[in-house]
């Protein structure tokens, strides 16, 4: 979802300043409450540009609270992010307890309600695209220096001491001279009295205490031990539980219910719903509103009897590939670059290859639930999974009926995260609590089975691409010609914010690569998908850098070369990635192909592959054996350029957490459709990576310098490529769609 | 009316004698730590121990606990090797989102408690709870450190 980044202008440096500050944390006074303004959008600069918005703050200028100093000098952060693993909450501390000078243990860090305040993702708020570092990163530091600035200016009015001989040492401001010293939670009731400066230096990098630090995560005790509170755990005073069946084929309605009368006798349940694509029981305990629900017998509407606009009766996802395949219109222009035509006529030789990869499920471990609740004054409180709480604010008013202020969103952390907490329609469990709770006059919570789960999750989309390169006649690509067929997720979910006829979530990895290939195009054929297609993690570069790297290796073999030594070539013009693919090398003892036999007498072969995914860059060698038909990854090599880092061992930790989901895609992964129906509905039919098959992740971080990119992501796509790439030396098959798992390997 | 015996107290729960040992856990006792993942023993996100052994609670109608003692998450540390374990996974930093790794810390107490001195078999053979933020070789390190 690099498409994100077009959104980037100048953000306009606000004053940090004072807020009314019982009003939104209702936090006990002699707390400090600091905010830091964003920009929301254009219409919110210019209604602030004219001017009221400096008597009464105006929507997109409201400043709200991000910093709470408690009288012990902890603090609580309220933080525009959601914790969903990948370590942002101390992350955050790191960033914001750099400038402050406070330990990023002294942190507690929770996800902030919705408020424009939050909007730091490039006037937008969100966590995702693997952009809250890097958005976020400045205005953080800010915040926590003027937050300081503030506290010292208040220790000099209360020794009586010019400012300047003041400094701070981790939650104190200390006047050396006379050795007297206070804690910032003492002072944090005067500093709030104070005007916020909105020029204070942020610190010399060279003078990092926190910052570029392994410092130690907030979040591992409470999940080490049980105590991390996911919304599955959200329970309140008189809840209803309520347990779905959703309807078989997506878009078919209820029509009738056989043994109505007879669940509603069954222990506990207190109804049965009829719900947009679904029937509802609700009952005292989840445990009997599920035997309910699984009880039901539904008669559904009738899906249409073929095609794919819609998910028919016929519906597959073979069929569904088929048609992407099928697609023969010219495209849109993604990409050009030279003059391929010219280029492939004069050609020595031209390589042709078509690429796929399957619909994905996210099966994150937590099954997702919302829990809704109407207050008396008709307000809503909602828990729920969510990357985006405004949005979900948005949505979850449209259909209880209210205003969006009066829907308050809760977002406790995430029980896995790879994208699937956006909002996808009917892949959203909420508007069901809402509906339920609104029907029963009770607080209502919806759990979906492991089983709904898999009917109903927001799939990443099943993915088509066509290759054809010349090359010349030292064997070196001259012109590349691609073509990216389907839909993506930012097109499906954000086209009207976007309005690009180019869909990036389909053409990222194949775009903008460092190669220098004089001559290429790209173009983007837009074919719908009638399911309900997602984010997942690294969304298109999830299948799209397989697609490039997998063929590029294609181009090396034809044209006689080594593909690393290929890549290197090519890269003749980017310092910045010979370093890193060289650091990948060096990371795995120097670079060898093979096939060749390891120590413990297994035949293995190594590919390689890069990367350019969510800002950061990366570079990736795959150690792979072949075993009962399968691959076997032994270890894997990742080099990462983020440009710089906040929290090494967070970033090593992401890294090898994507590559891990990039294996399991690479090997066993695809939600497959026949029917209409999804085929698997548990982790029996839908294997993930397992310890079994986990291999030895290594990974380097290589901080050029250059902006800020992110991490949750990046190190993910360069992981399938590699793998195929030495399978593709170990069989002499180059597999061009994935899951392996659909062929049986042997050795060439 | 049926009486469990869960972190050395004595519980009295009404329930249908079908209801998996989780969903008692969970909604019935209020002991959230256990984790709901899959519901068919695949996943072991609900870990628990009975009488010591790493049990998966979703398959645990509560008619079948009988007198065995339960052992939740949330009573890990009070256990010296389950502390111990616990030390190990905050130490190295095992957790991601976190959500599988009640059930990861049980499964490990339950090997080092039967098998203080595991092989990398021991703890292959032990450790097959999933985790999809992939911290497999984060647990593995844990276990051993726990084991040292």
């Amino acid at each position: 979802m690099n498409d994100l980044t077009p959104l980037r202008r100048t953000i306009v440096r606000e004053p940090v300043r004072n807020l009314s500050r019982r009003g939104f944390l209702g936090a006990a006074s002699g707390a400090l409450l600091l905010g830091v303004g964003m920009r929301l959008s254009p219409a919110a600069a210019q209604a602030r540009a004219e001017g009221a918005a400096a008597i009464a703050p105006k929507p997109g200028t409201r400043i709200s609270a991000f910093l709470e100093i408690r009288p012990d000098s902890s603090v609580r952060l309220l933080s525009p992010f959601v914790e969903g693993g990948q370590g942002i909450n101390t992350g955050l501390a790191q960033t914001i307890g750099e400038e402050l000078d406070l330990n990023p243990a002294r942190f507690a860090v929770e996800c902030a309600p919705p408020g424009p305040d939050y909007a730091v993702v490039n006037g937008l708020r969100m966590t995702g695209g693997s952009f809250s570092t890097r958005s976020s990163f400045e205005a953080m530091r800010r915040l926590g220096a003027t937050a300081r600035e503030m506290l010292m200016r208040a220790a000099a009015a209360n020794l009586a001491v010019p400012q300047d001989s003041l400094t701070t040492d981790d939650g104190r401001v200390i006047h050396a001279a006379s050795g007297r010293s206070l804690e910032y939670g003492a002072l944090a009731g005067a500093a709030l009295a104070l005007q916020p400066r909105d020029d204070i230096a942020l610190k010399d990098r060279r003078d990092f205490r926190w910052i570029g630090k392994p410092v130690a995560r907030l979040d591992m005790r409470d999940k080490s031990t049980g105590r991390a509170v996911y919304s599955i755990d959200i329970r309140l005073d008189g809840m209803l539980h309520a347990a779905v069946q959703h309807a078989p084929h997506l878009g078919t309605e209820p029509e009738t219910i056989a043994n109505e009368a007879e669940v509603r006798d069954m222990p506990g349940v207190q109804g049965v719903h009829r719900l947009p694509g679904a029937v509802a029981v609700v009952a005292d305990t989840w445990w009997r509103a599920r035997k309910g629900a699984e009880a039901l017998q539904v008669a559904w509407t009738k899906p249409a009897p073929e095609g794919i606009a819609t998910v028919s009766e016929s519906f597959s996802s073979a069929a569904m590939l088929a048609a992407l395949k099928g697609t023969n219109e010219p495209g849109v222009s993604a990409e050009s670059e030279g003059d391929p035509t010219g280029a492939f006529k004069g050609a020595a030789q031209v390589v042709e290859a078509e690429y796929d990869a399957p619909y994905l499920a996210h099966a994150q471990l937590e099954p997702p639930s919302a829990v809704a609740r109407f207050t008396e004054d008709g307000s809503l409180d909602l828990w729920l999974p969510n990357q985006m709480p405004e949005l979900f604010q948005q949505v979850a008013a449209k259909t209880a009926g209210l205003d969006p202020e009066k829907v308050r969103i809760h977002s406790p952390m995430l029980g896995g995260f790879f994208g699937r907490h956006f909002y996808y329609g009917p892949a959203n469990p909420f508007p069901q609590a809402i509906l339920l709770a609104k029907a029963t006059g009770k607080p209502m919570r919806v759990l979906w089975s492991r089983e709904e789960e898999f009917g109903m999750d927001a799939v990443r989309p099943l993915g088509f691409a066509r290759f054809k390169a010349a090359l010349g006649h030292d064997g070196m690509p001259v012109a590349l010609q691609t073509t990216a067929v389907g839909e993506g997720p930012i097109g499906r979910w954000f086209g009207a914010l976007f309005k690009s006829p180019v869909d990036s979530s389909v053409v990222e990895g194949l775009d903008r690569k460092p190669y220098a290939i004089p001559n290429r195009r790209l173009d983007y054929v837009k074919v719908l998908h009638p399911v309900t297609i997602a984010f997942w993690r690294s969304v298109g570069h999830s299948m799209n850098d397989y697609f490039y790297e997998s063929f590029l290796d294609e181009i090396a073999q034809a044209g006689g070369k080594d593909p690393f030594a290929l890549r290197m070539a090519l890269l003749k013009e980017s310092a910045r990635h010979r370093t890193l693919l060289q650091a990948a090398a060096d990371l795995a003892g120097g670079w060898r192909q093979g096939p060749f036999q390891a120590e413990d007498g297994t035949r293995r072969a190594r590919g390689v592959s890069m990367a350019s995914p969510f800002g950061s860059e990366t570079a990736t060698i795959a150690e792979v054996s072949l075993k009962d038909g399968e691959a076997r990854v032994h270890d894997l090599w990742i080099a990462i350029d983020p440009g710089s880092v906040v929290n090494p061992a967070i970033v090593k930790r992401q890294v090898e957490s994507a590559a891990a989901l990039g294996l399991s895609s690479t090997l066993l992964e695809q939600v497959v459709y026949e029917g209409g129906k999804r085929q698997a509905r548990n982790f029996d039919a839908y294997p993930i990576l397992d310890r079994d098959r986990m291999p030895k992740v290594h990974v380097t971080i290589v901080e050029s310098r250059a902006p800020m990119g992110g991490i949750g992501e990046p190190g993910l796509p360069g992981v399938p490529p590699a793998v195929v790439n030495a399978v593709a030396v170990l069989t002499g098959q180059r597999l061009r769609s994935l899951p392996l798992a659909k062929a049986r390997l042997s050795g060439a | 009316m049926v009486q469990l015996s869960i972190n050395g107290r004595q519980y009295d729960v009404d329930a249908e004698s079908d209801t998996p040992l989780l969903f008692v856990l969970r909604d019935s006792l209020g002991l959230n730590g256990t984790k709901y993942g899959c519901g068919i023993g695949q996943c072991g996100a609900c870990t628990v121990l009975l009488d010591g052994q790493a049990t998966r609670s979703c398959q645990i109608p509560l008619e079948s606990v009988g007198t065995q003692a339960v052992t939740t998450i949330e009573a890990i540390e009070q256990d010296p090797v389950g502390a111990r374990v616990v030390t190990a996974w905050v130490g190295i930093e095992v957790p991601q989102c976190g959500y599988c790794q009640s059930g990861q810390v049980m499964a490990a107490t339950s090997l080092l408690k039967q098998t203080p001195k595991p092989s990398e078999d021991d703890i292959a053979g032990a450790m097959t709870n999933l985790c999809r933020c992939g911290t497999y070789n984060a647990i593995a390190a844990a276990v051993r450190q726990a084991a040292a």
